[in-house]
């Protein structure tokens, strides 16, 4: 299936002479990490299914450098912002779109006043408004009975008050969603903000993502539905840690998408 | 004798407001030991953002008992210093009851006084049960141990004193115009007093009734200003604060985080292909600055609106309560980050009083001394907290200000930490990979 993926980067267009509509920003643990690349190639399979023109950066794209803001290294942090942004700009890049809510908080509300002006949209607000354009068709109704929960990625609803869009395109879905008891606002983190992804956590009771992951078991779902790559690994291991990982399936809304449309 | 008792009345006010006055002196004082940031933006934005959040608060009925209640005790605060507004024309000028003559307009006054003061009296004996009764766990937390404990107890003793004062001077008014004293005109409508506190005194003689009714009236204008000027000693600020606290909040969407402009300068420098490296420093004015430091290790180096921040707290604990480190027991409590940073800046405060208006090197810190690494680096940066906290406040701001002392300064980030940004410095990720593999996953 892989070999069927179109990708273009950034380089192949300008050499094209052709400006792609929107730049999609894979992100590092799209790019490298074994789960979230499985997020990223979903997505993909979502844009050529809709022939979205866009590219990558590929071998240009670098860390968005928010890891390490967010552990205090305003200096690499900047380094990073100022090195993406002379390639996005060098590219003219209007528009672009993540997987991950990470990066999207960072290029929207961190580059530009650094020099980095763009439009940057997570995944489900371009899916929400591919599936509103009419652009992806909802024929088949393969989780028609199941039962999803979301878990809001804080940098995508606390952040930047994104809640709408997930729930939008997982509804299109015409699965049965259902809501944690902590959701939207008060939904907890999955425990990897913060470069915590990165580190062993300080001394507790319990670890963030098996106190969140017994939020979304409450609810009894088939699917517990992740919009950010970070999140997406720790439920993932809180729901082997509680051994249901044979009944409950922990998927990003790409992934989602792409099962229920078959493709 | 009347005389007298009217400058006594002026000499109290006097003292109270002035008092009072100093200490909002030194407040400011200490919260202009902070940095500067540009807060001037976005006018009304900010005025619409103090109405809907302090003086609306739609935050507090997010947990609708407490907040509730806290609107009952709010609008009951509120209403009744219209009252404190006759008490101090009348303590002034010797009248009694001078809007009396508003008639009608005036009985609904009291009387609703009455009525709010009653709710206040029912929501601060429930409060009290929260606090100290029920169990609840977010006034449990170690931070809550000694002087915040007594410190919330002590607010709602003052008020219910206050409000049975209040209740007794009306009380004992009503009997003695019922009586047809002299001075006390009929006026005003009891709805609560008439029943509450009446039959308690309704068999005394006149005289008694007037000590009662002017000992009730001093105690509760006494009251009042001893109330008044225990505020800033204590978490009750925010009644105050609480105002220019959400005008003066950020207003960007909580994921945004400032850059750094001494870092940017840096920077620009580092990537400026014209700059000499080995070129010594220009001997310009701006050099003659001390060097700035990167992120903070004492209340000095955060920024005013984050000490203001501090000031507003009231110490509710909804931040820690929603907080993932601190609800999987971790020792991180946004609340006592916002509490160790009053706690310092008072300490700082009180160092420059001492020594004429100039601060002495205590060899103590806000870091280390007060907040340790552990908490600082068990934060998610979730903003969970910022969400919470119904008076717009950032313990996030703070934590990540120290976290880049922390890192830029002292490089004491955790070891795996070091790991990951030697990663992103030399191949472009968190991981150890290699740049040139970054899109190999199309064809994986």
């Amino acid at each position: 299936m892989s070999e069927e993926l179109k990708v273009p980067t950034m380089a192949d267009c300008m050499a094209a002479g052709k400006q792609p509509e929107v730049l999609f920003w894979v992100g590092s643990a799209g790019s490298y990490d074994d789960r979230a690349k499985k997020i990223t190639k979903a997505f993909v399979k979502i844009l050529n299914k809709a022939n979205v023109d866009f590219a990558v950066l590929g071998t240009e794209e670098s860390s968005t450098g928010d890891i390490a803001k967010r552990a205090g290294n305003e200096f690499l942090f900047q380094m990073q912002a100022v090195m993406n942004i002379e390639i996005l700009n060098a590219y003219e890049v209007k528009k672009i779109v993540t997987c991950d809510p990470h990066s999207f908080n960072c290029l929207k509300n961190e580059y530009p006043s650094l020099g980095g002006e763009y439009e940057v949209v997570h995944h489900t607000q371009f899916i929400e408004n591919l599936i509103q354009l009419g652009r992806l068709n909802f024929e088949g109704e393969t989780l028609k009975d199941k039962r999803i929960t979301f878990h809001d990625p804080c940098y995508l609803g606390r952040s930047n008050n994104e809640y709408s869009a997930p729930r939008n395109v997982l509804g299109a879905t015409k699965a049965n969603i259902v809501e944690m008891k902590r959701h939207k606002q008060t939904a907890l983190c999955c425990g990897a903000g913060g470069a915590q992804m990165f580190k062993e956590p300080e001394k507790g009771n319990v670890d963030i993502n098996i106190l969140r992951t017994e939020d979304a078991l409450e609810t009894k779902p088939n699917i517990i539905a992740t919009g950010c790559p970070y999140c997406n690994t720790m439920i993932t291991d809180g729901v082997k840690f509680k051994e249901k990982e044979a009944e409950v399936s922990v998927l990003d809304i790409a992934e989602i998408i792409v099962k229920s449309m078959n493709l | 004798m009347q005389y007298i008792l009217n400058v006594i009345f002026a000499i109290l006010l006097l003292v109270g407001i002035g008092y009072f006055a100093s200490n909002v002196r030194k407040l400011i004082r200490n919260i202009k030991l902070g940095i500067n940031v540009d807060r001037s933006d976005n006018k009304s934005l900010r005025f619409k953002h103090m109405a809907k959040i302090a003086l609306g608060q739609t935050k507090m009925v997010r947990r609708p008992i407490a907040g509730f209640l806290h609107i009952i005790v709010y609008i009951g605060f509120i209403i009744i210093n219209i009252e404190v507004l006759e008490i101090i024309i009348d303590g002034l000028f010797g009248t009694h009851r001078i809007f009396a003559p508003l008639g009608s307009i005036y009985n609904y006054l009291i009387g609703s006084f009455e009525i709010l003061a009653f709710l206040v009296i029912i929501a601060i004996v429930a409060f009290w049960l929260r606090r100290n009764a029920i169990k609840i766990k977010r006034f449990l937390s170690a931070e809550m141990k000694g002087w915040p404990k007594s410190d919330g107890n002590i607010i709602l003793y003052f008020e219910i004193v206050l409000m049975f004062l209040f209740l007794t001077m009306n009380a004992a008014d009503y009997q003695l115009q019922l009586l047809g004293a002299n001075h006390y005109v009929k006026a005003g409508a009891f709805p609560i007093s008439s029943w509450l506190i009446l039959p308690f005194i309704d068999n005394l003689s006149e005289t008694t009734l007037i000590i009662i009714e002017r000992g009730a009236w001093w105690l509760h204008i006494i009251g009042i200003l001893i109330f008044l000027n225990y505020l800033y000693f204590s978490k009750h600020l925010h009644i105050l604060l609480a105002f220019p606290n959400t005008y003066f909040a950020n207003l960007k969407p909580t994921g945004a985080l400032n850059n750094l402009e001494a870092v940017t300068k840096e920077v620009k420098l580092m990537m400026d292909p014209e700059a000499d490296p080995f070129a010594t420093p220009v001997d310009d004015a701006e050099s003659n600055e001390t060097p700035v430091k990167f992120g903070a290790s004492d209340v000095q180096d955060l920024n005013w609106v984050q000490l203001l921040n501090a000031y507003t707290c009231t110490e509710c604990g909804r931040c820690t309560s929603a907080c993932p480190a601190n609800l999987t027991g971790k020792k991180l409590s946004p609340r006592k980050i916002m509490m160790d940073t009053r706690d310092r800046l008072e300490e700082v405060g009180k160092n420059i009083d001492a020594n004429k208006g100039e601060f002495k090197e205590d060899g103590k810190q806000l870091l280390g001394d007060y907040i340790t690494p552990e908490e600082l680096w068990a934060c998610t940066t979730c903003n969970a907290c910022v969400e919470e906290c119904p008076v717009s406040i950032s313990p996030l701001s703070i934590i990540i200000d120290m976290r880049r002392y922390l890192v830029m300064e002292q490089s004491a980030a955790p070891t795996e930490l070091n790991n990951m940004m030697s990663n992103i410095e030399n191949n472009g990720a968190p991981w150890p990979y290699n740049q040139m593999d970054r899109l190999n996953w199309k064809d994986e």
